[in-house]
C-alpha cells in the first residue's frame, strides 16, 4: 500500500472499509506528521491523545459495519470552531485559556460522522487577515517555496494554518472559514481545494463570529471529490442558527459526473483588474478552453459592482465585527487586565488582549455605526450589497457557473506584508463579491506561475447549487491534473 | 471627512479599546486612509435600492416560548477570569 499520508479521503474511506489499513494506523502516520510540521506554525493545539482514542472507536465502527461518511479520516480543525474541552483561541490573546464547553455544530457534525481531530489549526486573529500574519501565535509559512528562492512565504489567510497542513499533508483535510476569501485565497495560495458553501449551508453555531452575516464554513482538501464528501458532513439545517437553512443536504459526491456538456460558464469582464500578473490572465484563459473543450457554452458576463464589493466589505465587515467583539470584556471569559473601574477593566484588557488589525476593524466599525454615520456608511453599503446581489442575478439568468481567477496574485513573502492595510485587503477582490450576495464558490489549483507557486481558478454559483458548483470544478480539476507538491513535506 | 487623533480617541473609547496617547496619531493615519478608500461607495447610485438584510432569502422561525437550556452556572462561569460562587465579578460600579 502506498504512503497513507498521500490518500485523498476518498481514497482513505475505501481502504479503511476494505481493512488494508486501520484507522489508528492512519491516525498514527498524521500524528507524526503533524510533529514533522511544526517547523510551519499551522497547529496551535496538538491533540494526539484524543485523536488516537477517536481512530480506536472508528475501527470498531468500522468492524461493526456501522462506519460513517467520514470514518476514521483525520482532520484539523481551525481554531475558530469551538471544540469541547479543547483550547480554542481564534488566534487571538484575549481567548487565553479559554476552554468550551460545548461542541460548535460543524465540529459535532464531522465527529458524528466518524472524523478523528489531530488538532486545532492557526489562523489570522479572529479571522482578519489574508496572509496569517495576524495570529498572537505567530506566522504560518507556506510549505511552498518560488523556485531557486529559500524565503518563506505566507499561506494566505485567514485559514492559513489549515491550508498549510492540508498542502505540507500534516491532516488529510481541514475545516476553514471564509468571511471574504478566508477559504479560497489561502487554498490558492497551496495549491489545494478551498470550497464556501452558500450562507446558511453549514450551521455558524459555535463558530466564533468575525462577521455574521458573512461568515461561512466550508471544506479545505486536496481533491475535489474529497470536498464534496466533507461538505456532506459539515452541513445541515441547525435550530440553534437562526441563518441555517432547513433544506435537504444533498449527495454532492454523486454530483461529479464529469459531465459539463451545455454548462453556461459565465466570465465577467470586470475580473481582469489592472496589474494582474500575465500568468494569471494565462491560467484563466487555459480555464476557459478546458471547460469549453468538455462541452461548455462559454458566455460573457458583466458585473458592473465588482469593483465597490471591496470598500462595501470593508464597512459591513468592521462593523459586524465591533458589535460581535463587544463580548469580550475581561468578566466573562478568556484575558482580564484590571482596572480601577469597570470601563478601566474593559479598555485595559481590549487594548491588550486584542492586535492592531483588529484594533483598526473594530475602530473603523464602531466609527461607521457610530451617530450621525450610520447613513452615509453602513446603510449605503448594505445598499450596494444589494447591487452587488443584483448583478449575480442577473447573471445567472443567463449561465449557471462563473468562472474567475481566485486571486490577483500568488503566495507572497512573510516579509513582503504591506504597510498600507487597504494594499492587504485587495487580496480578496476576486472572493469578497460572493461573500456580500451569499453564494457558494470554489477554488481549484489549477497551474503555476512563473516562479513555480501554485494558482488557482475560482468557479461560482447559484444560491445552494454546490452541485454544480463542484461538478464544474471537478471538470477544471480533471483537465488541470494539477501534480504540483510543496518543497516541506511533513514526514 | 477627515479622521483626526480627537475623533480616534473618542472611538476608542467608545469601544472600549485603551490606545496609549503616542499611538493616536498613527492610528487616524490608517483609519483615515481606510475611510477615504470606502467613500469611493459615493460613486454608487443606489436611489431606490434596498439594503441588503439578510444573505438568503429567508424567513426567520417560530419557536415555542419556552426555556429548553440552561440550569448549570458552573459550567456557564467556568471560564472566567475571577468567578466567585457561580457568579462573575466585576470591579464596584455602585459607590
Amino acid at each position: 500500500m502506498s504512503d497513507p499520508l498521500d490518500l485523498t479521503i476518498a481514497e482513505a474511506r475505501d481502504a479503511l472499509r476494505a481493512k488494508k489499513i486501520s484507522a489508528v494506523e492512519l491516525t498514527d502516520a498524521y500524528i507524526k506528521a503533524v510533529e514533522a510540521a511544526r517547523p510551519l506554525n499551522c497547529y496551535i493545539t496538538e491533540t494526539a491523545e484524543q485523536a488516537r482514542a477517536r481512530a480506536e472507536a472508528s475501527d470498531k465502527r468500522i468492524a461493526d459495519g456501522k462506519a460513517g461518511a467520514m470514518e476514521g479520516i483525520p482532520l484539523g480543525i481551525k481554531d475558530l470552531f469551538c471544540t469541547e474541552g479543547v483550547l480554542t483561541t481564534a488566534g487571538s490573546h484575549i481567548l487565553d485559556g479559554f476552554k468550551p464547553p460545548y461542541e460548535s455544530t460543524v465540529t459535532r457534525n464531522l465527529f458524528d460522522a466518524g472524523a478523528v481531530m489531530l488538532g486545532k489549526l492557526n489562523l489570522d486573529e479572529f479571522a482578519m487577515g489574508s496572509a496569517n500574519l495576524t495570529s498572537h501565535y505567530g506566522p504560518v509559512k507556506n510549505p511552498w517555496k518560488r523556485r531557486d528562492d529559500d524565503k518563506d512565504l505566507v499561506p494566505g489567510g485567514s485559514s492559513g494554518g489549515s491550508a498549510a497542513a492540508v498542502a505540507a499533508r500534516a491532516c488529510l483535510a481541514a475545516t476553514g472559514t471564509d468571511t471574504g476569501g478566508s477559504i479560497r485565497q489561502p487554498a490558492a495560495f497551496t495549491g489545494i481545494t478551498g470550497l464556501k458553501p452558500t450562507y446558511g449551508r453549514c450551521s455558524r453555531w459555535g463558530i466564533v463570529a468575525f462577521a455574521s452575516s458573512l461568515d461561512q464554513a466550508g471544506p479545505m482538501t486536496r481533491t475535489v471529490r474529497d470536498a464534496a464528501i466533507m461538505l456532506g458532513a459539515m452541513a445541515g439545517f441547525d435550530p440553534k442558527d437562526s441563518t441555517s437553512v432547513d433544506r435537504p443536504v444533498p449527495d454532492y459526491e454523486a454530483a461529479l459526473t464529469g459531465d459539463i456538456k451545455g454548462l453556461k460558464v459565465g466570465v465577467p469582464k470586470e475580473y481582469r483588474v489592472d496589474g494582474m500578473p500575465a500568468s494569471i490572465d494565462r491560467l484563466w484563459q487555459q480555464g476557459i478552453d478546458w471547460l469549453k473543450q468538455q462541452g461548455a457554452e462559454i458566455v460573457d458576463v458583466s458585473l458592473p459592482h465588482t469593483k465597490y464589493a471591496l470598500p462595501a466589505y470593508y464597512i459591513v465587515a468592521p462593523a459586524e465585527a465591533s458589535s460581535n467583539l463587544a463580548r469580550y470584556d475581561g468578566v466573562r471569559y478568556g484575558l482580564r487586565v484590571e482596572g480601577e473601574s469597570l470601563n478601566e477593566l474593559y479598555e485595559n484588557t481590549r487594548g491588550e488582549g486584542f492586535g492592531e488589525e483588529v484594533k483598526r476593524r473594530v475602530l473603523i466599525g464602531t466609527y461607521v455605526l457610530s451617530a450621525g454615520y450610520y447613513d452615509a456608511y453602513y446603510l449605503k453599503a448594505q445598499k450596494v450589497r444589494s447591487r452587488i446581489a443584483e448583478d449575480f442575478r442577473k447573471a445567472y439568468e443567463q449561465v449557471d457557473v462563473l468562472l474567475t481567477p481566485a486571486t490577483p496574485s500568488a503566495a507572497f513573502g512573510i516579509d513582503e506584508e504591506p504597510s498600507d492595510p487597504v494594499q492587504m485587503y485587495l487580496n480578496d477582490v476576486f472572493t469578497v463579491p460572493a461573500n456580500l450576495a451569499g453564494l457558494p464558490g470554489i477554488s481549484v489549483p489549477a497551474g503555476m506561475d512563473d516562479q513555480g507557486l501554485p494558482l488557482g481558478l475560482q468557479i461560482l454559483g447559484r444560491a445552494f447549487d454546490e452541485e454544480t458548483v463542484l461538478r464544474a470544478a471537478h471538470a477544471l480539476e480533471s483537465a488541470a491534473g494539477f501534480t504540483g507538491r510543496p518543497q516541506f513535506r511533513a514526514g | 471627512m477627515a479622521l483626526d487623533k480627537e475623533t480616534v480617541a473618542k472611538v476608542a473609547h467608545l469601544a472600549r479599546i485603551k490606545v496609549p496617547e503616542d499611538r493616536l496619531d498613527s492610528l487616524a493615519g490608517e483609519l483615515d486612509g481606510i475611510v477615504n478608500w470606502v467613500e469611493q461607495l459615493g460613486e454608487v447610485d443606489v436611489e431606490g435600492v434596498a439594503p441588503m438584510t439578510s444573505a438568503v432569502e429567508t424567513s426567520l422561525r417560530w419557536r415555542e416560548d419556552k426555556v429548553d437550556d440552561g440550569g448549570y452556572p458552573e459550567k456557564v462561569t467556568a471560564n472566567a477570569p475571577d468567578a466567585q460562587m457561580n457568579f462573575y465579578t466585576t470591579p464596584k460600579v455602585v459607590e
